[in-house]
């Protein structure tokens, strides 16, 4: 897994509230194109027109916001499907971190087992995040719209340079930093699962079938 | 000490190490795949890994397959080479199969509790968000994605927090017409659908202990729809009663020892939960949703609601983004939607108390003409079952179509899709924008709600039918 320690880099509002994974990547694309190639895929029902052609409305479509690796985004960010090809399709359009209220349970965990940080923000810390940025997108304005993250003392800075603390579980901030891949690190492990699993199967046999 | 919750008896149970942080190490004693798993098991195969313990994983196929009568080689074409995959795979692995045709195929959490792979008192996993649903048999069950499936292949175990602990009290008598699709639907719409982000569910009261276990596994499988990966139910005689004699459940002086563990399975009187929410029974009447996410719901008997009415401006956005989708207009009857497509079936809905809801419904009344309708089992079993006592007959006779079991079109990957701006009413979990196919929209409802609009034509009270 890639190491996540800092980044410095445009974000790109997407300030819908419920944005689902079916809509961060739509099943019949997960379905028929390889890991690697989701990313135009990335938002589809609202990143393009019927026609095909990029929506103009879709912050991710702007001039401003091109090249974007951090999204903001509202309340309840990839809710409902585990799928985590919805990560995948986010790293396949350059993605590395994602700031929201709150986030679908399944998605949370499964950024951190391919390196893109999730963080929580207050809800209010968001929406100001947003407008910042848009700020920052205006004619005249003398600033781009970027953040800065430090996962070391985790802090998101904004384009005024307000600074904004985070939190974020040690065992997932460490893994992230250095790179970890967890099924690795569980396997050294072994010894203590074999105990569990021994006294598991002593305390409640009907749990281990006879095939 | 303070009393346990039902939850943190399982959760401690299975506990391997404790990481810090409110991280453990845990245990897995179930874990389930569909036929997307060919490429988690081709993976460790490839890291030189092992499946450790191919005892406690069982398969099945039901995404991709296609659900068409007397389905063949051919109807199975444009994605079989997922099958053929995960045929020699489970078969390298030594995991239990449940291959097209045999008793036991069908959608994984229809097929877990019926085949009583699921037992109380387990921790269960599969890759995919609806494994909440084992959590009616008294499980803590979870959905995960594709890299913590490689983990629990490996290792049988997995890294989790600890969330917190929700209660959600159903009390009173559920008025006729109103099933536990609506007692759930309701509370998602009360609550939101982040309503439960951060905790694992229990559903308990006396509407709860009211429930037979079909009707629970239908309450725990929203609770994703509520934002908490888990939703889970107290087991009791019921549940006993229910996985008795079923392949999987233990037998003999086993099952005695079993149903004595899983007495003690219940929260404990003065156990504490991190946030308390009740619910009165009574006042629910059969829900419909309206919008593009499962808490845009409301009574059949309303009109859809005005995003005016809404104080939060993003809120209001995102409702008027919902209309335009729909192609609804505020204040108009939801009554008054005329649909095109009825789907019964899904993980939420395709049980036998729901198929025989929805007959109950349909006999003896025909299908609008305009109206395609579908009804697809759960599982082999269930289809078997439903055929012999002739309820297919019944479905068939009103002009409904009996599929194959599977998935189908509560996601539509196996291409059963509607047309961009066809209009279904669902007995699934999910209506997403284009979760039954690019521009669709789906209305979710109780099978028995699903059979009345099917029959009327348009979204309709199935009191009133």
């Amino acid at each position: 897994m890639k190491a996540f320690t800092e980044l410095d880099a445009i974000a790109s509002p997407v300030m819908r509230q419920n944005i689902d994974t079916d809509i961060v990547i739509p099943i019949h694309r997960l379905r028929d194109v390889a890991q690697a190639e989701l990313g135009p895929y990335a938002f589809e029902p609202l990143r393009y027109l019927p026609d095909g052609s990029d929506n103009p409305e879709f912050p991710l479509n702007k001039p401003a916001y091109k090249g974007a690796e951090i999204l903001v985004a509202d309340t309840n960010f990839a809710c409902g499907s585990s799928r985590e090809g919805a990560v995948w399709a986010l790293m396949g359009m350059g993605i590395r971190a994602v700031i929201a209220p709150s986030f679908g349970p399944i998605f949370h965990n499964n950024c951190f087992q391919n390196g893109v940080l999730p963080i929580q923000l207050d809800r209010a810390d968001v929406l100001a995040i947003a407008a910042e940025l848009e700020g920052a997108t205006r004619p005249g304005a003398n600033s781009e719209p970027r953040l800065a993250i430090n996962l070391h003392d985790r802090t998101v800075t904004t384009p005024s340079g307000r600074k904004i603390e985070f939190k974020v579980d040690g065992i997932r901030r460490d893994a992230l930093l250095k790179g970890l891949n967890e099924v690795e690190l569980t396997l050294t492990r072994e010894r203590e699962i074999a105990a569990h699993q021994a006294k598991a199967r002593a305390a409640a046999p009907w749990l281990y079938p006879t095939r | 000490m303070p009393g346990q919750t039902l939850f943190d008896k399982i959760w401690g149970r299975h506990v391997i190490a404790d990481l810090g942080d409110d991280y453990a190490l845990l245990h897995i004693s179930r874990h389930l795949m569909h036929d997307g798993g060919g490429r988690g098991l081709a993976m460790i195969k490839s890291a030189g890994q092992t499946v450790r313990n191919p005892d406690l994983t069982f398969a099945t196929f039901d995404h991709v397959i296609s659900t068409e009568p007397g389905r063949t080689h051919d109807t199975l074409k444009p994605y079989a080479q997922r099958l053929y995959d995960m045929r020699s795979e489970a078969k390298r692995w030594g995991i239990k199969l449940f291959d097209l045709g045999q008793p036991g195929q069908g959608i994984i959490h229809v097929v877990g509790p019926e085949q009583g792979i699921t037992l109380p008192g387990t921790l269960l996993v599969c890759g995919d968000s609806h494994t909440c649903t084992h959590g009616g048999m008294g499980a803590i069950a979870f959905g995960i994605g594709a890299t913590e499936v490689i983990h629990v292949l490996a290792t049988q175990s997995l890294v989790q927090r600890k969330p917190k602990r929700l209660r959600v009290t159903f009390e009173g008598t559920r008025h006729p017409g109103v099933t536990p699709k609506d007692m759930i639907l309701h509370l998602i719409g009360q609550i939101g659908t982040a309503g439960g982000t951060g905790y694992a569910v229990e559903y308990a009261g006396s509407a709860i202990r009211a429930l037979e276990v079909e009707g629970r596994l239908t309450i725990c499988n929203l609770s994703i729809e509520l934002g908490a990966k888990i939703g889970m139910i107290a087991p009791d005689e019921k549940t006993f009663e229910y996985l008795k004699g079923r392949p999987f459940a233990p037998t003999g002086a086993l099952w005695d020892r079993a149903v004595a563990d899983w007495r003690a399975l219940a929260s404990d009187a003065d156990a504490v939960f991190d946030r308390e929410v009740t619910v009165d029974v009574g006042k629910i009447v059969p829900q419909i949703t309206w919008g593009t996410s499962p808490e845009q719901v409301i009574p059949v008997t309303d009109t859809v609601p005005d995003p005016a009415s809404a104080a939060d401006p993003d809120k209001k956005k995102a409702m008027q983004m919902a209309l335009d989708y729909m192609g609804l207009t505020a204040g108009q009857r939801i009554q008054d939607a005329k649909i095109d497509w009825v789907f019964i079936g899904s993980c939420t809905n395709s049980r036998i108390s729901d198929l025989r809801a929805a007959a109950a419904v349909a006999k003896g009344r025909k299908v609008a003409g305009h109206v395609r309708a579908w009804v697809v089992p759960g599982s082999e079993n269930i289809k078997r079952q439903a055929e012999a006592e002739g309820i297919d007959r019944v479905f068939k006779e009103a002009g409904f179509e009996w599929r194959e079991p599977g998935c189908s079109m509560c996601l539509a990957v196996n291409g059963d899709t509607i047309a961009p701006g066809q209009r279904s009413v669902s007995t699934s979990n999910r209506n997403f924008v284009g979760r039954q196919g690019p521009g669709g929209r789906t209305h979710l409802a109780s099978p028995a709600m699903a059979a009345a609009a099917a029959i009327a034509g348009h979204i309709a009270d199935v009191r009133s039918i």
